[in-house]
């Protein structure tokens, strides 16, 4: 890894200090059972508590709206947090990681996929009672799984494959029409559509086909970027992958049966949390496949070196068009789960700014790296909503941020580093690096 | 039948003729040298022949197989395996992956391997695994599979470039100037890769070199190349003698 380095002297800093003691024998089921224990907390007495702090409610985002808005309150808001977040995830992790760390040894010996399950069972019973706290909550839980894939998708090809595309929120705006079209025209009585052709019930079901559609509109979309731009060496990618975003954008713009500027709306809600939640995690499933087989680490061959990638036997453009398709799809599945969270869309939030936060997310976090893409889509999200109060500074604040992270982390906050499960949920040692 | 043949090649980069009517025949297993000065034009062949360039005149034959007019990415699977002057690595990429990436070709599992993980995927890049680190170990790198390739010395990050081609099973092996750049220590070692790669392999091996004496000692036959023309060709002993090349070139390098 690149970052050994760095990794060695935070390592040499921390095993120093107790924290890192304390925190090296837990394992992640035992942070995941801490978790659930402070949202259950919160669930049960978390309101009647923020009321005897003297808040109004139970901060919603860990209470950053509140300490930008009323200062008074902030040992309020931080009470709030230490006793109903930070020392029971702490307490619980710590008790329970000797059982825990038995459990999980026991888990090794079955296949990994119940190992995962169970992890990503207790993650989402973690994030639903989470969000079960308001309807808020359970927005800015689901616009920032979207934002994860959508910046997985997009390091797939600024990272991994290291070509600087702009063309996301065009596939984004692909995914999002196509599968609105088809949701819209067949299961909902719509002005230009028509009546339903198939029954509501069916329509669920049938959701999963209308994110592939989606995706599959976003892929061969992409081939259109990507023929004449891997046609030869060269950095046209840049600039033919930024006037396909603003082509796409005028010529939904220009479609009258979608609505044209003024968008289109009441897409059934079929993005719900579950949705989100199953959808986001297949596709990190499998992008990480891809990106640690041969076959996907062909990119960062012929993105360190196309030259030695194609004499190893390497087909350059073909890896690099797959890769970029494959992109676009996650982009465009992503499209639909936006269109039928937010249950409208229109061609102007495809545009520049969000291919700002995409590249944000994306730089932040990390290239190449899938745990940098999910650090990075939460954080900027999350920072995003968080900072509200601030209005205007928000959009000084975020950038600035972004800038200090390029000047200490050139690469972003967790790049180049593998995303391996089995060492993600395995048993921890306290002698554990 | 001859491995590698080549026919009146000619190549101009715009007005500069870089290699002319040049032609060679390697039998399988033979070790063949080409020297000559800087600029001579000896990487061009290379890259003429592994498909970096397309020669202005000329053919190659593999085997019998053209390769004027295929990808650089097919003439390597078809069995050319090449190290670069001044190596081509991978820098964020680790030796074991640089090893493992070298089998592209022979991984069958595809897309759905790739995206779902199939049993297949992880039979073939186990093998793959293997092949690898049966090779870094005959390059005696092993101990550094797991590090960024750039982290390590330099005549280690030779013996995995040299690796990563051989990891492609090879008819034929293109070494351009092996030794360049190490110290004396590291040049025994070298020379000993290469003998072993050739006895143990029986690979045919194409050899770039400057240093008079490893050619000397590793070929059997050498072409010396003066502005992209052979002037001489044959045994060791020949070249040596040779006027010519004491002229043009051995000369030189005993004024150094
Ligand atoms: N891509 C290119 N475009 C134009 N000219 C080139 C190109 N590559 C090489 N040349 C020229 O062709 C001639 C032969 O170069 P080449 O690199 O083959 O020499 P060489 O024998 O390998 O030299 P050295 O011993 O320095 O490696 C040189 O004059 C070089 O400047
Ligand atoms: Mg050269």
């Amino acid at each position: 890894m690149e970052s050994t380095g760095d990794e060695l002297s935070i390592n040499g800093k921390l095993k120093s200090s107790r924290v890192r003691e304390f925190v090296a024998p837990i394992p992640l089921l035992s942070w995941l059972l801490g978790a659930l224990v402070a949202v259950a907390l919160e669930h049960y007495i978390g309101t009647s508590f923020a009321q005897t702090l003297g808040l109004r409610k139970a901060p919603m985002l860990f209470g950053f709206d509140i300490m930008l808005k009323q200062p008074t309150l902030i040992h309020s808001a931080l009470t709030y947090l230490v006793l109903i977040y930070f020392l029971p995830i702490i307490v619980v992790a710590r008790l329970s990681a000797a059982g825990m760390n038995g459990l999980a040894a026991i888990l090794i010996d079955y296949p990994l996929m119940l190992t995962v399950l169970i992890h990503l069972g207790m993650l989402y019973a973690i994030l639903h009672w989470w969000s079960n706290m308001s309807l808020y909550r359970a927005d800015v839980l689901r616009f920032t799984l979207i934002a994860v894939l959508l910046t997985l998708s997009l390091n797939l090809i600024n990272g991994y494959m290291g070509e600087f595309s702009c063309s996301h929120p065009g596939f984004m705006a692909l995914g999002a029409y196509a599968s609105s079209v088809f949701t819209l025209g067949l299961f909902a009585d719509d002005r230009v559509f028509g009546p339903a052709l198939l029954p509501q019930w069916l329509g669920p079901y049938l959701f999963p086909v209308a994110l592939v559609l989606g995706g599959v509109v976003a892929a061969v979309g992409a081939l259109a970027v990507a023929i004449p731009s891997f046609r030869t060496r060269g950095d046209y990618l840049a600039i033919i992958s930024l006037a396909f975003m603003f082509i796409v954008k005028s010529l939904i713009e220009n479609l009258e049966f979608v609505g044209g500027p003024r968008g289109l709306g009441d897409q059934p809600g079929w993005a719900n949390r579950p949705v989100v939640f199953v959808t986001v995690v297949l596709g990190i499933w499998i992008i990480n496949n891809f990106v640690r087989s041969t076959l996907g680490k062909a990119l960062n061959a012929v993105r360190d070196n196309e030259m030695a990638a194609d004499a190893m036997t390497v087909d350059t453009r073909q890896t690099k068009i797959t890769a970029f398709l494959f992109g676009a799809f996650w982009a465009g599945v992503a499209g639909g789960l936006y269109a039928h969270a937010l249950r409208y869309i229109n061609p102007g939030s495809f545009g520049i700014q969000m291919l700002a936060e995409g590249l944000a997310m994306v730089y932040f976090g990390g290239l190449n790296s899938v745990y940098g893409s999910i650090v990075g889509a939460c954080s900027i999200s999350l920072l995003g909503e968080m900072l509200r109060p601030l209005e205007l500074f928000k959009w000084i604040i975020i950038p600035l941020l972004l800038i200090l992270v390029m000047i200490f982390r050139p690469t972003g906050l967790i790049a180049f580093r593998e995303f391996d499960v089995k060492k993600l949920v395995r048993p921890k040692q306290a002698s554990d690096r | 039948m001859t491995l590698l043949q080549i026919e009146k090649m000619t190549h101009y980069f715009g007005g500069l003729r870089a290699v002319y009517n040049y032609g060679l025949s390697i039998e399988p297993g033979q070790i063949r040298g080409l020297i000559g000065p800087n600029g001579s034009g000896k990487t061009t062949i290379f890259n003429l022949i592994t498909g970096i360039y397309q020669p202005t005149e000329g053919q190659i034959l593999l085997e019998g197989k053209q390769l004027n007019g295929r990808s650089p990415h097919d003439i390597a699977s078809m069995g050319i395996g090449r190290t670069f002057q001044n190596m081509l690595l991978w820098r964020h990429m680790t030796v074991l992956e640089h090893v493992k990436m070298a089998r592209y070709s022979k991984l069958t599992y595809g897309l759905v391997g790739a995206f779902f993980g199939t049993s297949r995927r992880h039979r073939e890049e186990a093998e793959s695994e293997q092949v690898a680190f049966k090779l870094l170990k005959m390059m005696r790198v092993d101990q550094y599979a797991d590090q960024i390739v750039l982290n390590l010395p330099y005549g280690a990050q030779r013996r995995v470039e040299m690796a990563r081609a051989l990891a492609m099973e090879p008819r034929i092996l293109f070494l351009d100037e092996p030794t360049a750049g190490m110290n004396p220590d590291e040049l025994v070692q070298m020379m000993d890769i290469i003998r072993k790669v050739h006895g143990e392999l029986g690979l045919a091996i194409f050899l770039i070199e400057h240093r008079m004496r490893v050619v000397m000692e590793l070929c059997e036959r050498i072409q010396t190349l003066v502005f992209g023309e052979v002037i001489a060709e044959g045994i060791p002993e020949e070249i040596q003698n040779n006027p010519k090349v004491i002229d043009a070139y051995l000369g030189k390098e005993t004024v150094e």
